[in-house]
């Protein structure tokens, strides 16, 4: 909404507490300033909420922070029993299965977000649309109780040999390294089921974002004799594409933290960097759930939170990013979808 | 004769019309596919948790504690249940109150102002923060001062998380309302509290009590800020104070025991289990559907 119905409101000069409290204008309530004090102080809460948040991640995880220096971030191994805190193979994990993730999630996202928009009736696209959606209704535990009991054997039985018994399983990066374990729990196998849990996000914001892009352009477009793919890739993706980046880097950023699904499947490897995505690894989200409620050194709880911080830093910078980028194609459509 | 022909134009890259069109197919037929996969992989989930949970649904299900080792046959879910009841309705109370009126000072008084502004961005990055911090926040702030778990914890826990997205979807239904509404309120001489609590919020009725229920019930299926804060107990929870108490000991709640029992290698808990996440899916994916049937309503102004 625009700012010209609260001049309305407001009256000319000044604050609305101030205008309304002005004798002769308006009878005086107390009610008007209480309740929007009280408004005020609760939107206020939200944003307090996250730097209390902030504080608190920085205060408990100061004793890993000084006391080991930079030994979390660089060294490999966590094992507590020896008092190591090394958490590069948790932060590889992380990336690698937020790598597989997207692989498959940004292409499929895309291409549905095109059928929503482009290619299907609107009752259609809701309908197709709502069941996309549904993916993201569905805790985050149940896909890994399905990934643990259903997909994983598939992996290691199915999939794994035929993959082994084709040129692609001597690919560096494919090849199972030393901790290999049948590739059922593994990095990819996280990697895949996160993929179905972020794409309803890329999809949703893919699909807005492609909303946003003037008609008249596509039109132009179609008039010209241009195949709805021709349209799609010159035009549409042209002027969403900051939205396009907006939605994958949301999609990131809920790859990065989920952790139910992730600590299910992943194979909880803490002591070795993974040398394939089909060895077991860790990642920062599942290394917190599966350590911290056993942890009983003070250091290593705090090494924890400290990973919590680093998780919490990485995310925020992807949701400040997407942010940014879906502004922009705000301000270049000029307008919400 | 001469083939030197428009002298500075870019020369014209010749596209077979047959080529052009296969290109269209092929991507409209991946997309197909692709939606096809998506809802495939819906619908998957969707079977497995029905076909493997339904064995658990008994009467000592909803009627029984969990058990609280392998010999006993008997057993159920039935303090969890009530755990997770108890731990999301307090969550809700506290968020949706404050949720509810931070999203009023966006959509009525912030605006496009500087803080609201902020405010909102905030917002929408705290969304974005993975739940096991929050865990691991409500552990820092409840838990570790306190030296015990707790319910109430487990409660903050979830109320951070629905937080945000109270404020966020309150102030989107808000803005839907018409402004003319709102003047005519006004022009009315009634105050403008009265006009948000009376007018605004009565139009926006259906949009408000759907954004509220859609976060409930989203956290409702919440496991990781549960982990180190309600952790879970074998045992009914014992009123307020106490060990056994809401704020004074672990809590019995669905989604951790779900966590432990399908990590077990007992089958018969691993039953359990699934007869847990088919009553989670069932309550999320059925209160979903609903409440986006009444949304579509709410949303034709």
């Amino acid at each position: 909404m625009s700012t010209v119905e609260t001049q309305v409101q407001q009256g000319p000069g000044g604050p609305p507490g101030a205008a309304s409290a002005a004798p002769g204008r308006r009878r005086f309530h107390i009610g008007d300033p209480l309740f929007r004090v009280l408004a005020t102080a609760c939107g206020i809460t939200v944003a307090v909420a996250m730097f209390g948040l902030a504080a608190v991640l920085v205060y408990n995880s100061w004793p890993a922070i000084s006391g080991l220096g930079t030994e979390v971030i660089t060294t490999v191994s966590w094992s507590p029993s020896t008092g190591q805190y090394g958490a590069l193979a948790a932060l590889a994990g992380t990336a690698l299965s937020t790598l597989v993730a997207m692989v498959i999630a940004v292409p499929l996202a895309l291409v549905i977000a095109l059928l929503l928009v482009e290619l299907v009736h609107p009752a259609v696209a809701r309908v197709v649309g709502m069941g996309i959606e549904m993916l993201a209704a569905i805790p985050s535990i149940i896909y890994g109780m399905v990934g643990l009991f259903v997909i994983v054997p598939f992996i290691q039985e199915r999939f794994m040999p035929w993959l082994l018994g084709t040129p692609l399983g001597s690919i560096p990066g494919l090849k199972p390294g030393a901790q290999f374990q049948g590739g059922g729990l593994s990095i990819f196998t996280a990697g895949v089921v996160l993929a179905f849990m972020v794409l309803p996000f890329i999809t949703a914001v893919s699909r807005d974002v492609l909303k946003m892009v003037p008609r008249v352009t596509k039109e132009a477009g179609y008039g010209m004799g241009s195949t709805t793919w021709e349209v799609m890739r010159n035009i549409s993706l042209r002027y969403a594409n900051s939205g396009i980046v907006g939605a994958v880097f949301i999609g990131l950023g809920r790859a990065l933290g989920e952790t139910m699904a992730v600590a299910y499947l992943i194979g909880s490897l803490y002591t070795d960097l993974p040398h394939s995505i089909f060895d077991p690894g860790t990642s920062i989200a599942s290394l917190i759930a599966q350590q911290f409620s056993e942890a009983t050194d003070k250091i290593q709880v705090s090494a924890l939170i400290e990973l919590g911080l680093i998780l919490f830093l990485i995310t925020v910078l992807f949701q400040i990013l997407a942010q940014f980028w879906l502004r922009r194609v705000q301000r270049v459509t000029g307008g919400r979808a | 004769m001469s083939t030197v022909a428009r002298p500075g134009a870019a020369p014209l890259r010749h596209r077979s019309i047959a080529r052009r069109k296969a290109v269209d197919l092929t991507i409209k037929v991946l997309s197909w596919i692709g939606a096809w996969i998506g809802i495939a992989v819906m619908a998957f989930i969707v079977y497995e948790v029905v076909r493997r949970g339904i064995a658990a649904w008994d009467i000592a299900f909803f009627t029984q504690p969990t058990p609280q080792d392998v010999t006993s046959s008997a057993g159920g879910f039935a303090n969890a249940i009530v755990g997770t009841i108890v731990i999301t309705a307090v969550a809700a109370l506290i968020a949706i109150p404050t949720g509810f009126l931070g999203g009023v000072y966006l959509a009525e008084f912030g605006r496009n102002g500087r803080l609201a502004t902020a405010v909102r961005m905030i917002a929408n990055v705290v969304m974005g923060v993975p739940s096991i911090i929050v865990g691991v926040f409500a552990f820092a702030i409840l838990v570790k001062p306190l030296q015990h778990y707790s319910g109430f914890a487990g409660s903050v826990a979830l109320a951070f998380i629905m937080l945000p997205v109270m404020a966020r979807t309150t102030e989107d239904i808000l803005n839907l309302v018409p402004n003319e509404l709102r003047e005519s309120g006004l022009a009315m001489g009634a105050p403008r509290w009265k006009v948000t609590m009376g007018v605004v919020f009565k139009a926006a009725r259906d949009g408000l009590i759907t954004g509220a229920t859609l976060a409930i019930v989203r956290v409702a299926g919440e496991t990781a800020p549960l982990l180190f804060t309600a952790l879970s107990s074998p045992y009914w929870m014992t009123g307020l104070f106490g060990p056994g108490g809401y704020f004074g000991g672990p809590v019995a709640n669905l989604t951790k025991t779900i966590y432990d029992f399908s990590g077990s290698p007992y089958p018969q808990w691993q039953t359990l289990a699934w007869g847990g996440a088919l009553l989670i899916i069932v309550a999320v994916l059925g209160m979903n559907i609903l409440v986006r049937l009444l949304f579509q309503r709410g949303k034709e102004w």
